[in-house]
Order: structure tokens, then C-alpha cells, then sequence
């Protein structure tokens, strides 16, 4: 038996909008499907973490789940909540403090670009009136400056955007289900140079839960246990570039997201080289570009040979974002990492559907990035 | 007459030459920062006094914003397309800024750029800073 703790039960609910349930009530639905699949039951949790970004405290949904007294943490860490709770319930399961913990995300968003005041990020107001708190903006320049360093066409974000809603069509939870040629994407009105209105991911709802379980315990549903071989949450060192800063050093250091995988593989005992499916943060196109690269899994400049050859389709050598990634299922902020933490247990379970990985992946990653300069990884793999 | 608001007031400084970006500068390991503030984010000290940036750099990354922005966003109902980019400032750092530019085909990394005091369009006496491209008998 491993000494690692495991994931013994997901839960996703439809990403999209849901008129019909609020985001806590998404979550909750999540964390009943993860019971089950599990096998076990709400009263058997020691331990829960979880949260959003618009749709309120997570602890919350012991109303609708049931007042067992368990301690639940609120987590409030951008597009690394869901991370920062499972490196949470990691490390008490780490200390032993329960068999089980339960890791929630939800969200429930407003259409359009987040509404963010530049206060909550410490920021003056006048960056905002000034018209610069747009998260899009960031992501732009950054890949503009990105593809002119390493002498990447800009046809590759037209690509990777057709990937994802391919990938998106063979994902039943999926919001975006319709396959889009990458010329259409191409043709799609401009946003923020280079960057397309087909090539962002929207906001919008969804639910996701885990069920860890601490070494050495098995759950009674009978899934094979998923090894979570390691979690690192990290915020920004001085010198990397990142949304929402008002200015940046002339001296770039490692971004956060290199930072963050490097940790997570160190702490795994496993390298880039042993991924046999990925997921990272693709919240517009060229995201997934650069993220591939900051996470070690390829050089810079590689990934427009990736593109063309093929090596990140669910058939290649790196099948990345293999559920359509945030493109395809929109980003309910509080959710999308858990979601991609979800994909890859059921990539590693074999269970995948249409969209399974050929050759029975042994080894997953998953990364987040988010304003102000936040990543969280993981390294999972089969037991 | 009546001072225009500054929606940035903060950033901006007059100076003898004229306005400036309000930046800040660490007496420890020389790091300069915008907007000022009173601690180093790169060796943590607090050994930091303002200092005004310079008014002249080179665009290293930009875009441009197509669609109104949410508030706090202060541009009026009627929204123009507006570039943003970073300029590095030779020596000192590089600070993200509207452009007074925004036809992708005048835009390009490398482009130099200079400080300029806009009206925000929509908004009576209201100002901010932005960067315009230096014209070829400015140089």
C-alpha cells in the first residue's frame, strides 16, 4: 500500500448555465455524485474544502447536505481555489486527521468578462476607471509577446481552439458540443490582438467534488483508487509576468506556473517526460501554448510543431485538455481545476468514454493559473 | 481656471518638465516600481522613496480593447476601441499603459512611445495617462 493519499470518488454536474440551480447547489449535487461513486455516505466525512468565486462560501452547503459538524475550509484563491483546497485536505489527510475528505468547486457567473473591483487585488481604483482591470488584455499581450520570442504562427491558436471544441463534443458534461473548424475560429470577430472571440473560454456554472481518502484507507465503491502523487499551490515571484500588474520588472524570472509544476513534479518523484495525459489551463488559446511549455512539458517554440503534428489530440504523444478544457466548458472559476483533476481520474480509471486516451494512461497532470499570479499542479497517477 | 481630475491622480506627478508616472525606487537593491509604494516587492525592505518615471520607452507587448469594460471602468457610454501595451522604461521597469494608438496595422513591439496626459472620452475634466507612438520629427 501506498503511502500517498488517494481520489476514490468524483462528481461533475453539466458545465454551462444552469437557471435552474444556483452555484452552492451545483456543488453540493457534485459532492452526492462523488459520495457514490465512492460508496460511502456524507456522515462518513471528516474533512472538506472548497469554494468559489461568485456564488458564495462553500461551507454553505452543509445546509443542503446535512449538519454533521464537519470542519469545512472556505477557499478564495481565484482560478487556484479548487488546488488550494485539495493541497488543503491533502495535507490534514497527510496528518491523519480524517479517512475522508471531500474537496468542492463550484461557481455561477454573470455572462460577459469577470466584474472585478481593482481594490480586492490591491489596486488602486484608478486602475480600474483607467479601463486596465480586463482580464483578456493580459492574456493577449502575453501571447502577443509570447509568439514573437519563440516565432510561433498565429495560426496555432486558431488550432488549439478547433481541438478543444472537438474534444468538447465527445464530453457529455461539456457546455461548448459542436465542433469548429479552425478557420471559423480564424474568422471569429477580434478581441484583443491576437486573440479571437472563438479563442476564449466564457464564464458560466458547474459543480465538481472529490473524495480523498487518507493512505491506506479503501473506499467500499470498488473504483480504483487514483494516487494523488503530489498538489502545489504557489503564488508569483517578483519577476514574472502576470494579470493585473501595473507594472513588471525588466528582468523576467520563472512564472509561477514553472514554478508551481517543477515543485509538483519534484514532490511526485516524476518528471514531464512520464505524462501520458495533461490538463492546463486554457482560458483563451494561447494559454495552452505557453502553459505547455511553463509546466516543462515541452520546449519553448515546440508547440507549433505540436499543433501540426498532432501530438496534442486524444490519439497523440501529449493528449492535452482532452475534455475540451475551458474553451469547451467555459470557466466557472471555483470549479475549472477541480474539473481538470476530475478528467484525469477518469482518463486514468479508463473510463473516459469517447474521449479515452488509447493505451492506458498510467500518469496525469493538471495546472491552473490565475490573476494575480496564482498556479496549482498536480501529479496523479494509477496505483 | 478649474485643475482637470486626474482619474489617476496617484500615478501622476508634476514635475519641472512635466507630468510624470509616479514610480518608486528601493534605497536596497535599486528595484524600481509603479505605482510608488512604501515596501520592495523584490528584497521585501522598506527603504523605498518615490521617483518619476521616465517619459520616454519602446512598446514591448500591446493589444488592443475592443469591447467596453465593466465598471469601475470610467470611459461613458459611448466606447472607442483603445490600445494597451507595456513600455519599458530603459533602466527602470515596464509599466503597462493605455496607447493613444489603436489600429493594430500602427501598433508592433519595438514601436517608441512617449507619455501623454488623454481625456477620458465620455467623461468631462476627467484625465489619465497613455503612451502615443513618437512621430518621425519628435525624434
Amino acid at each position: 500500500m501506498s503511502g500517498d493519499v488517494s481520489i476514490v470518488g468524483v462528481g461533475i454536474t453539466p458545465f454551462g448555465r444552469h437557471r435552474d440551480a444556483t452555484g452552492l447547489e451545483l456543488g453540493a449535487r457534485a459532492v452526492r455524485l462523488a459520495l457514490a461513486d465512492a460508496g460511502i455516505v456524507w456522515s462518513d466525512v471528516g474533512f472538506a474544502a472548497g469554494g468559489s468565486m461568485s456564488a458564495g462560501g462553500a461551507d454553505a452547503a452543509v445546509s443542503l447536505l446535512g449538519l454533521t459538524g464537519v470542519p469545512f475550509i472556505n477557499v478564495f484563491n481565484g482560478c487556484a481555489t479548487g488546488g488550494s483546497a485539495l493541497a488543503t485536505a491533502h495535507a490534514l489527510l497527510l496528518a491523519g486527521e480524517a479517512d475522508y475528505a471531500v474537496v468542492m468547486g463550484f461557481d455561477q457567473h454573470p455572462a460577459g468578462a469577470f466584474d472585478l473591483q481593482p481594490e480586492d487585488w490591491g489596486l488602486g481604483s484608478w486602475y480600474g476607471e483607467a479601463g486596465l482591470m480586463v482580464a483578456p488584455q493580459f492574456f493577449a499581450m502575453k501571447i502577443q509577446r509570447y509568439l514573437a520570442d519563440h516565432d510561433i504562427p498565429e495560426a496555432a491558436l486558431a488550432d488549439v481552439a478547433s481541438k478543444a471544441y472537438r474534444n468538447g463534443a465527445l464530453n457529455p458534461h461539456a457546455w461548448r458540443r459542436t465542433p469548429v473548424s479552425a478557420e471559423d475560429v480564424a474568422a471569429s470577430p477580434s478581441v484583443c490582438p491576437p486573440l479571437r472571440q472563438l479563442m476564449f473560454c466564457s464564464p458560466g456554472a458547474g459543480g465538481v467534488a472529490l473524495v480523498l481518502a487518507r493512505p491506506g484507507v479503501r473506499a467500499p465503491g470498488g473504483r480504483p483508487p487514483v494516487r494523488l502523487r503530489s498538489v502545489v499551490f504557489r503564488t508569483r515571484s517578483f519577476g514574472s509576468f502576470d494579470a493585473f500588474s501595473p507594472s513588471v520588472p525588466l528582468e523576467v524570472s520563472a512564472s509561477v506556473s514553472a514554478v508551481a509544476a517543477e515543485a509538483a513534479f519534484a514532490a511526485a518523484g516524476l518528471g514531464p517526460e512520464d505524462v501520458d495525459v495533461v490538463q492546463v489551463q486554457d482560458t483563451e488559446a494561447g494559454a495552452e501554448l505557453i502553459h505547455l511549455a511553463e509546466t516543462g512539458l515541452c520546449a519553448h517554440g515546440e508547440q507549433a510543431d505540436l499543433v501540426a503534428s498532432g501530438a496534442l489530440e486524444i490519439g497523440g504523444r501529449l493528449p492535452t485538455n482532452t475534455d475540451g478544457g475551458c474553451i469547451a466548458n467555459g470557466e466557472p472559476v471555483g470549479a475549472s481545476g477541480l474539473r481538470q483533476v476530475h478528467e484525469v481520474v477518469v482518463q486514468l480509471r479508463g473510463t473516459a468514454g469517447e474521449r479515452q486516451v488509447p493505451g492506458s494512461p498510467r500518469t496525469g497532470f493538471t495546472h491552473v493559473y490565475g490573476a494575480p499570479g496564482v498556479s496549482a499542479c498536480t501529479v496523479l497517477t494509477t496505483s | 481656471m478649474t485643475k482637470a481630475e486626474h482619474v489617476d491622480h496617484p500615478v501622476l506627478v508634476e514635475t519641472p518638465d512635466g507630468p510624470r508616472l509616479r514610480g518608486s525606487e528601493c534605497a536596497e537593491c535599486s528595484t524600481v516600481t509603479f505605482p510608488a509604494q512604501a515596501s520592495c516587492p523584490a528584497c521585501t525592505g522598506v527603504a523605498v522613496a518615490d521617483r518619476p518615471l521616465g517619459a520616454r520607452g519602446t512598446l514591448w507587448t500591446w493589444t488592443v480593447q475592443t469591447f467596453g469594460p465593466k465598471a469601475p471602468y470610467r470611459g461613458g457610454a459611448e466606447f472607442e476601441p483603445f490600445g494597451v501595451g507595456y513600455v519599458e522604461l530603459p533602466g527602470e521597469v515596464r509599466v503597462e499603459a493605455r496607447l493613444t494608438e489603436a489600429d493594430p496595422r500602427r501598433l508592433r513591439i519595438g514601436l517608441e512611445v512617449e507619455l501623454r496626459v488623454i481625456d477620458v472620452p465620455g467623461v468631462p475634466g476627467a484625465t489619465t495617462y497613455a503612451f502615443a507612438p513618437v512621430e518621425e520629427g519628435d525624434r
